[in-house]
């Protein structure tokens, strides 16, 4: 079943927006009216269907259009030309009351750069919506308990959004959208703020919930891994017009035009996938000053692992210490870890390839440490994780 | 040379003519009303004996400001008008700052509110302010006799007119500075107009918005001063009359006292500004 259905959508920003819309049915080129009438393109005739419970990412570069697009879908930004139906319904036909009914019952947007809003609570910041409905706060409060129990976020109610780090404030903008049970999520670039290991992490969480919500959600993205992970179909748009609707394996294996083909051209499983994409997080580093033999053996005993890299007082990677030496040092008596720090080791960049890894890790007797550009352990990577998401890809192609 | 003198201050005169020939029924509302206030707040002020509402001000002081030094700032600072025994003086300069205060914010922050909300109203209000900021204080005084005579009611119209520009300035400024991501995420969300102002807005600008109101009450307090010339009595009385009688003693008195109260309203509307 068609859930939004977008026909022939134009959105010209500034004065007189008519004479561009001309020019736009004539073919020019966004480039062209812009030279001629300063009038800017932010979305060219646009037209796709997004189909109930189903994720379409729409993706760009910057510029592109997709997120005034998005906008378009719930008349935050005026269509200037075009035609939007949601459930049957004429969005751009509305008025201002039915206008604000749809993003209520319909419609949860999610955002960028989370939008919380700082003098309210993390409970009353999911509530937002159910309060703006109207509910008394004893029905709303339950259902944003239970939207905040759905992110996972039990027990950081009366929080305040300042107090949380940037992937659980985007659990809470994740909740305020969900509270409100609307059947499409409007999705703007809602991960791209985020870490890339908390990025993966909310990418799978949104997949997961997605298989018991069955939301209709619309992504946008600028992450060609994001767009092939997470979407059903993918939305490919420049310069404000569509050049390629389709599934994740028909963008890569035929794709449309030339911008599409350089898009995808780095699809190449090892060469897409970075350092940065496969490494996990580490569970334990040691203090070159304050940890001795006896400490950093204890660390490694809780995490469950043999090797812990030793960082400085910046925080910047100076070398490892193994379980074995560790525990050596530990009956001479000694107290620092200065006799025992392997200090000439592997790194990688967290843009290395991952093709260069598997021959990097081939035999490497400790996790490779992906190191950026300060100094700073960001992560590591390991065999097993390396592979496993290279068979993930794999599968995706 | 014979160019003819342009007749702007006769303009102005007609203008005002004309405002108190026709629009007495507002001055006389405005008169009654702030005559009222103004009697209530004094008469509520000086229902206590000194010693207690210097305490209950004292306790106000901590309450709001969260300040040790600034509740032990104000017993003593009080403590010290009582004993010049200039209490009573003080308690009417209070209750005018009071008044005019209550009066100018609500007038102001409405005004601020549709200035950050209306292009067009901004660009109205803007011109007028910053005429409003520069003419000097004295010039107020002047139109506040002829509608309302001489006395309290007149210097409270002339101060609520001087000291509202901050207020109005930094209402629109708060609002306008709240992001646009968060307004329109409150969109997103379904609010109306009216709902985004007063959930999202002026809560988020309400520290701009103390900040502006603070202004307000230092204005009011240096205008309360100069409008003894009309009449307001109080401290400013004090002072004017120490002027006239060239009491020197009597006049730094007075002055002192002035700082003592503005010191005291400045630390803590500054520290319950600031809180959030």
């Amino acid at each position: 079943m068609r859930k939004i259905v977008v026909e022939n959508v134009s959105k010209i920003f500034g004065p007189q927006p008519g004479r561009g819309l001309d020019m736009l049915e004539k073919g020019f080129s966004k480039q062209h009216i812009l030279e001629r009438t300063k009038l800017g393109v932010g979305v060219a005739k646009a037209s796709f269907h997004v189909d109930e419970g189903e994720i379409v990412v729409v993706m760009g570069l910057s510029g592109s259009g997709k997120s005034t697009l998005l906008r378009c879908l719930n008349r935050l930004i005026e269509p200037t030309a075009g035609k939007i139906v949601i459930d049957g319904i004429d969005v751009t036909s509305l008025d201002a009351a039915g206008l604000r009914s749809l993003r209520l019952a319909k419609t949860g947007m999610v955002f960028q750069n989370f939008a919380l809003f700082p003098h309210r609570t993390v409970l009353q910041n999911a509530e937002y919506g159910l309060e703006i409905k109207g509910l008394e706060p004893a029905q709303r409060r339950p259902r944003a308990l239970e939207a905040l129990s759905q992110v996972g976020l039990d027990g950081w109610s009366d929080a305040f959004p300042r107090q949380l780090s940037g992937g659980m404030q985007q659990r809470v903008g994740l909740a305020r959208a969900l509270a409100l049970d609307p059947d499409i999520l409007l999705m703007d670039e809602a991960f791209s703020a985020l870490d890339p290991l908390i990025r993966r992490d909310m990418q799978d969480e949104l997949l997961s919930l997605q298989e018991t919500m069955r939301k209709t959600i619309v992504f946008i993205s600028h992450d060609l891994d994001e767009a092939l992970k997470l979407g059903d179909r993918i939305v490919l748009m420049k310069d404000g017009a569509i050049v390629q609707i389709g599934t994740p394996e028909e963008i890569l294996t035929d794709p449309a035009d030339d911008y599409v083909e350089r898009f995808v051209a780095e699809v190449d499983i090892t060469k897409v996938l970075t350092a940065e994409s496969v490494m996990i997080p580490v569970t334990a580093v040691a203090y070159r000053r304050t940890d001795g033999p006896r400490a950093s053996l204890r660390k490694m005993k809780k995490a469950g692992i043999s090797t812990l890299f030793v960082l400085n007082d910046e925080h910047r990677l100076r070398g490892f210490v193994t379980a074995d030496d560790a525990a050596n040092a530990a009956l001479r008596g000694e107290k620092d870890l200065e006799s025992i720090l392997v200090t000439d080791m592997q790194v990688a960049q967290p843009e290395t390839p991952a093709q260069e890894l598997i021959s990097v890790l081939h035999n490497l007797p400790y996790p490779l440490p992906v190191v950026s550009e300060q100094g700073r352990l960001r992560g590591v990577v390991i065999r097993g994780a390396l592979l496993g998401a290279m068979a993930d890809r794999g599968r995706a192609q | 040379m014979n160019i003819p003198r342009l007749p702007i201050g006769e303009a102005m005169e007609a203008v005002i003519d004309f405002f108190v020939t026709h629009c007495s029924i507002f001055t006389k509302a405005f008169a009654s009303l702030t005559g009222y206030g103004l009697d209530m707040a004094e008469a509520g002020l000086l229902v206590l004996p000194p010693w207690l509402l210097i305490l209950v001000i004292a306790g106000l002081a901590l309450w709001l400001s969260r300040s040790r030094a600034v509740a032990a700032f104000s017993l003593v600072g009080l403590l010290l008008i009582w004993n010049m025994g200039l209490w009573e003086a003080t308690v009417s300069t209070l209750a005018l700052v009071l008044v005019a205060t209550l009066a100018a914010i609500s007038v102001a922050v409405p005004l601020g509110v549709g200035a950050a909300m209306n292009r067009t109203a901004e660009r109205l209000v803007m011109p007028v302010l910053d005429v409003m900021q520069t003419m000097p204080a004295f010039v107020y005084l002047i139109p506040a006799i002829p509608f309302f005579g001489l006395g309290k009611v007149a210097a409270i119209f002339s101060t609520v007119i001087f000291s509202m520009p901050p207020a109005i300035r930094l209402t629109c400024l708060g609002i306008k500075q709240v992001p646009a991501e968060l307004s329109e995420c409150a969109e997103a969300f379904g609010s109306s107009r009216w709902q985004k102002l007063f959930k999202l807005e002026l809560p988020l600008a309400m520290p701009t918005i103390m900040a502006g109101i603070n202004q307000t009450v230092m204005l009011a307090l240096s205008m309360v001063v100069i409008a003894a010339m009309i009449g307001a009595r109080g401290l400013g009385g004090e002072v004017w009359k120490a002027i006239q009688r060239l009491e020197m003693g009597r006049g730094f008195e007075a002055g002192l006292c002035i700082v003592i109260v503005a010191v005291i309203l400045d630390r803590v509307l500054q520290k319950a500004g600031a809180r959030k």
